[in-house]
């Protein structure tokens, strides 16, 4: 009798290790997943700035400043690597772009064409998808971290290699001089 | 949401889903057989001429509906798609169309879900609906008046609601639903029909059963409830789409503005939808349960002596708990109620 009850306790135990150890695993995808998300927005981003710049490069050639600053955000963007870096740059290159739209609202014959206007929606919808990859990625992230750290998963976080997931800060992380704190979580390089 | 909570709402819907069905296929066996015990008791003592002993009515009927059930479970979404005359929208060909399809690429990143298929349905007035099995087959469509009436962040709201039927398989249920309520309207009416019919034939013999006191008592109970059924069945399945729909609602409400972050945008989208007082002629009856706002005529809308009534909660207690989610005061004091 005695030794069925502890091969009862035994066999709970073991299932609620597996059931927590599988938990874990399928969470840590997902956040791999959720970067790749990003990663795919990013790089369509990318993609269609040298489009943008080529169409309006010709009527806003005095606003040189501006289209290199844009192009030099992009070049930097396409080779951060880590999520902090990345998160840094691209944050930049949304500004510049920002600034770009802005200007461009003083050109009437620009927005005539029609041209900027759906390139402007291209780029705006992929800005949109982009934050809401960021905000998927943050959500599966705060949610595979707060597994890990919970009793009393957290005991099979180690068997699991669970490290916490670096969250998408919001723009312009270094300037609000956050504390750098590397828990080891390498997102694929971009 | 959690996960567990989203886990448990999928799993419900996917339970309602069966039994729908299986109440499905019950429920016009039940017709069937109870037609059959009809004829059987006014023939049974006919001397001459035709008995009903076979109960062929029945046995086509269960025949029916099963094959109407696996229809519905298999090419309900295109019927849906098909009675709306929608279109799908492959090649965008219009700065609103590509809008929309960035919209939907959007929030099907937001929610995490593979992009559903999108359609356009050829009607002025605004709405849209979501249908499909589950989410890897879904899909989104929306009226031209949507797409005329609404700008992009509204337009992502409505999106977002859909996306948000998809992610906790209201669309399997509500899909069912609709493929089954208009069988269920169809047969229904041919039963009527046909007793009318029945009728006539029948009295000829029941006349002259009764003069021998045929007619074993508990048969005669059994036919009253089934003539009950058959008057009542289409009121049923009615009310049951629009107590099924009216809980989602809210949910998809909630969900789709934790998706965009921007309940403002949903609320503001209802309201305009809520202002165009036309109805949406080519969304079937059958199928107003699924639109995120109802298709009838609005005019009742928003009144709370008809809360139990519509297909939806009235769009004034929606706004009232969307406003609510982003802090703003609310005007009316509906939030807590229900």
């Amino acid at each position: 009798m005695g030794i069925l009850i502890v091969l009862a306790i035994v066999a709970v135990v073991l299932f609620w290790l597996i059931g927590a150890y599988n938990g874990l695993i399928a969470l840590k995808n997902r956040v791999l997943n959720a970067w790749k998300q990003i990663d795919v927005q990013l790089k369509r981003r990318h993609d269609l700035i040298p489009n943008l710049i080529e169409t309006v490069k010709g009527a806003m050639s005095f606003e040189r400043q501006t289209l290199e600053a844009v192009i030099s955000a992009r070049n930097a963007a396409i080779g951060a690597q880590g999520v902090a870096a990345t998160a840094k740059a691209e944050g930049e290159l949304t500004q510049a772009l920002g600034r770009l739209f802005a200007l461009s609202e003083s050109y009437p014959d620009l927005k005539a064409t029609g041209n900027v206007a759906q390139l402007q929606e291209e780029l705006s919808s992929t800005e949109n998808k982009i934050a809401f990859a960021r905000q998927l990625y943050n959500d599966e992230a705060t949610l595979y971290n707060t597994k890990q750290m919970q009793f009393p998963t957290n005991m099979v976080a180690g068997m699991a290699s669970a490290t916490p997931a670096e969250l998408w800060e919001i723009e312009d992380a270094a300037e609000r001089a956050v504390p750098k704190v590397d828990f080891g979580f390498k997102p694929p390089a971009a | 949401m959690t996960d567990s909570n989203l886990f448990e709402q999928q799993a419900k819907n996917r339970r309602r889903s069966a039994w729908l069905t299986a109440g499905f296929v019950v429920f016009t066996a039940w017709v069937g057989f109870g037609g059959d015990l009809g004829i059987y008791l006014a023939t049974k003592d006919a001397q001459e001429g035709y008995r009903h002993v076979v109960p062929i009515i029945g046995l086509v009927l269960s025949l029916l509906a099963g094959t109407i059930a696996w229809r519905s479970w298999a090419h309900g979404a295109e019927q849906v798609l098909r009675a709306a005359a929608a279109s799908e929208l492959v090649e965008p060909a219009t700065p609103e169309q590509a809008r929309l399809v960035n919209v939907v690429e959007e929030m099907a990143i937001a929610s995490g879900l593979p992009k559903p298929r999108v359609w356009i349905v050829p009607d002025s007035d605004p709405n849209a609906f979501a249908t499909g099995k589950d989410p890897t087959s879904a899909h989104v469509a929306v009226t031209e008046g949507l797409l005329a009436t609404l700008d992009r962040d509204e337009l992502q709201g409505v999106v977002a609601h859909e996306m948000a039927h998809i992610r906790n398989y209201d669309i399997r249920l509500m899909t069912l639903l609709a493929a089954m309520i208009g069988a269920i309207l169809i047969a229904s009416d041919l039963m009527r029909n046909f007793i009318r019919y029945g009728g006539r034939l029948g009295r000829p013999g029941s006349s002259r059963g009764g003069g021998k006191k045929g007619g074993n008592p508990l048969a005669l109970v059994v036919l009253g409830i089934w003539l009950l059924t058959l008057i009542v069945a289409p009121l049923v399945t009615r009310l049951l789409a629009m107590s099924v729909s009216r809980k989602r609602e809210f949910l998809a409400d909630a969900t789709g503005a934790q998706f965009t972050r921007n309940p403002m945008a949903l609320a503001s989208a209802l309201e305009k939808l809520e202002a165009a007082v036309g109805a949406t002629r080519s969304i079937a009856k059958g199928a107003a349960h699924m639109c995120i706002v109802d298709p009838g005529q609005r005019v009742l809308g928003g009144k709370a002596g008809f809360r139990g009534l519509g297909s939806h909660p009235p769009i004034s207690e929606r706004l009232a708990r969307l406003r609510a989610m982003s802090f703003l005061p609310n005007r009316s004091p509906a939030v807590l109620s229900e």
